[in-house]
């Protein structure tokens, strides 16, 4: 029988049984609308994870300390002091893919400001900072270099951190805050950031010269951490080759030893990120996929049913001729038929979900063209792997016997 | 016309059953020429059906030679068989067997679309030609269910003819119907033999045996007579003969 002629047949005997042809397609529509959703929402998470680091400035480069002393209680990477100014001197001079650096010096505290007060970060930095973590200045002006070498009590306020400090409203700048006990007079504040995606507030932050923070707040030379950036994205790896090299000689480490210190990429990051992400979405999708079976396994079991129905319609078609490839094909394009079906449906509801979730939840979602593919593909062969034993069973009915069906 | 369209020698089936074998056919020859319209009759457990069967290609001797249309049946496979009962074999059951919810006019397409050379508007244009020829014209769009008895029958008749078949070949055709329909059934079968249609007729009602040219009476899986009907009744006569239908 020409193909036409047997999807027309297929289509004619899915009306006669309408409500059962969509109760059969439910598995396969439940499957492929979670499938959908789920990949979306996965890559929706991927692509907003990416687009904050990126806005974190694509090229930066992490260093901390990191122990390498093996045996023992292993500490936290801050409380190791191993970076200092040289460290930060040796790199600025001696790597060439470095474009600007910036040692941090952080510590917590109560920002005070009269009646008002917040517990917040003060990161001391130098100028360079502003560029590498991509921090813009909206009102005044950043400290200078000059600053720096003064140890000036200046700062620069987040957002947060204004807004508590000053909850009248009035202009910041120019007024003197206390944190802790060190007046800091404010000369900037900075665009706000908002939320980073892992839930940290990143405007609620102080940020001052380094020498400050260092001489009269944390008494230490020792940085907690030491930002850089690369001349471009490309070259992130070969500065992280250059780091090393010039921390490990200027921490005088014997070839035996690890590093006493880490470099991070925000390509590594980034990642480290994705693969958590990605893990999430595999999950889902696998959980989703069992639904899908499940559907194949009710067209199956349904298809079985419609051929000991049809018993005699099998017989009658091969007394008057139909091979046992036709009986076949019927079967199995009416199988493949339910499933398609069920798979359009499916993913017109995935896809509007995916559309519906981001204004219902706030969870940013991609719809992936890869995804409403592969779930075609998937019913296809659901159709094709489940409907085939149905239909091989009805192709090799003994006419005789059919015919006498009852 | 000596123009043998059947050719069965010496035929046997065996059915093995569990231990036993069960013999349906043993050593069953005849022959049927173009045109002729043949009775085949007996009583159940006579080989009637196991006969039928082989006739219809839907089953193959243990042992004989059957011809149809000079091919041999023995050699062929599964789909080539399936092939031969689409081109060369008309057949009529007892139960209609039409398939529902499905229009006259697409039960009688059916054989036509196992037959790839016939193209959509042929199959259609053949459908009504035989839907016609057996007087059912202004039924094409009707479902089994809202035709009667005899209407079903006659639909599955021009199913039977529409592939223009060499042998007709029926099954009890009208051992469903009352009286008066098989009549019409019968007076409709030989107007197809008298336009030069072989007509193979299994029944087990003398009456309608004696409509036919020939009749061959099956005993325990042998030929116990073949003879010519001489004087066979025209079934247009008989049914006039019957007394009036009810008016209802």
């Amino acid at each position: 029988m020409k193909l036409l002629n047997l999807i027309r047949l297929a289509i004619r005997a899915l009306q006669r049984n309408k409500l059962r042809a969509l109760l059969t397609m439910l598995g396969i529509i439940i499957g492929v609308a979670s499938v959908i959703t789920m990949m979306s929402i996965g890559e929706g998470s991927k692509e907003s994870i990416n687009a904050s680091l990126a806005s974190m400035g694509s090229n930066m480069i992490t260093i901390t300390p990191y122990s390498n002393e093996p045996g023992g209680a292993r500490l936290g990477g801050s409380s190791f002091k191993t970076l200092t100014m040289k460290d930060v001197d040796a790199m600025r001079k001696d790597a060439p893919d470095i474009s600007i650096i910036s040692p941090l010096a952080s510590s917590s505290g109560q920002a005070i400001n009269g009646a008002s007060n917040w517990p917040t970060n003060i990161q001391g930095v130098s100028p360079e900072y502003m560029d590498i973590r991509k921090l813009v200045i909206k009102d005044g002006i950043m400290f200078s270099d000059q600053d720096v070498r003064a140890s000036a009590k200046v700062c620069l306020l987040g957002k947060t951190v204004v807004d508590n400090l000053f909850p009248g409203g009035e202009d910041p700048i120019g007024k003197v805050i206390r944190f802790g006990n060190i007046p800091f007079q404010i000369i900037g504040v900075l665009v706000p950031k908002g939320y980073s995606n892992f839930g940290q507030d990143q405007d609620d932050l102080i940020i001052a010269p380094y020498t400050t923070v260092q001489k009269r707040i944390t008494s230490t030379i020792y940085f907690g951490s030491i930002y850089a950036s690369a001349i471009n994205e490309g070259a992130s790896d070969i500065a992280v080759t250059e780091i090393s090299a010039i921390l490990r000689e200027s921490h005088r480490l014997r070839d035996n030893q690890d590093n006493d210190f880490q470099v991070r990429t925000q390509a590594e990051l980034m990642t480290m990120m994705n693969s958590t992400s990605s893990m999430m979405t595999a999950l889902l999708t696998a959980v989703a996929s069992i639904s899908l079976v499940i559907g194949g396994i009710g067209i199956m079991n349904i298809m079985y049913v419609s051929v000991t129905e049809r018993t005699r319609e099998i017989g009658l078609r091969m007394s008057i001729g139909a091979r046992g490839i036709d009986i076949l094909l019927q079967f199995l394009i009416e199988a493949v038929m339910i499933s398609i079906t069920g798979g359009v449906i499916g993913v017109v509801i995935g896809v509007s979900a995916a559309i519906i979730v981001p204004k219902m939840l706030n969870w940013p979602t991609v719809i992936s063209e890869f995804s409403i593919v592969i779930s075609f593909v998937v019913c296809a062969v659901t159709g094709i792997f489940f409907g085939y034993y149905p239909a091989l069973k009805a192709s090799r009915l003994d006419p005789i016997e059919a015919l006498r069906y009852e | 016309m000596s123009n043998k369209i059947l050719e069965i020698l010496n035929v046997k089936r065996e059915f093995t059953m569990g231990t036993e074998i069960v013999r349906a056919l043993k050593g069953v020859s005849f022959e049927v020429n173009s045109g002729e319209f043949v009775t085949i009759m007996g009583s159940s457990g006579s080989g009637k059906t196991t006969l039928l069967n082989m006739l219809g290609c839907l089953d193959k001797p243990t042992d004989g030679i059957y011809m149809l249309d000079k091919v041999n049946i023995k050699e062929l496979s599964r789909d080539e068989l399936a092939k031969l009962r689409n081109r060369k074999i008309g057949f009529v059951f007892q139960a209609y067997n039409l398939l529902p919810r499905t229009t006259a006019l697409e039960n009688v397409e059916l054989p036509l679309l196992y037959n790839p050379t016939v193209s959509t508007k042929e199959r259609k244009e053949r459908a009504i030609a035989a839907l016609q020829a057996v007087k059912l014209d202004g039924r094409f769009d009707h479902t089994p269910n809202q035709l009667s008895g005899g209407q079903q029958q006659r639909v599955a008749i021009a199913r039977a003819l529409v592939n223009e078949p060499v042998m007709i070949l029926a099954d009890e055709a009208t051992g469903n119907l009352d009286t008066r329909t098989s009549y019409e059934i019968m007076s409709l079968m030989q107007d197809l033999n008298q336009n030069g249609r072989t007509i193979v007729f299994v029944t087990h009602e003398p009456d309608i045996a004696g409509f036919s040219s020939r009749t061959i009476t099956l005993k325990d899986g042998r030929v116990q007579k073949d003879s010519m009907n001489t004087n066979n009744r025209s079934a247009k006569e008989a049914l006039a003969s019957l007394p009036a239908a009810d008016d209802y």
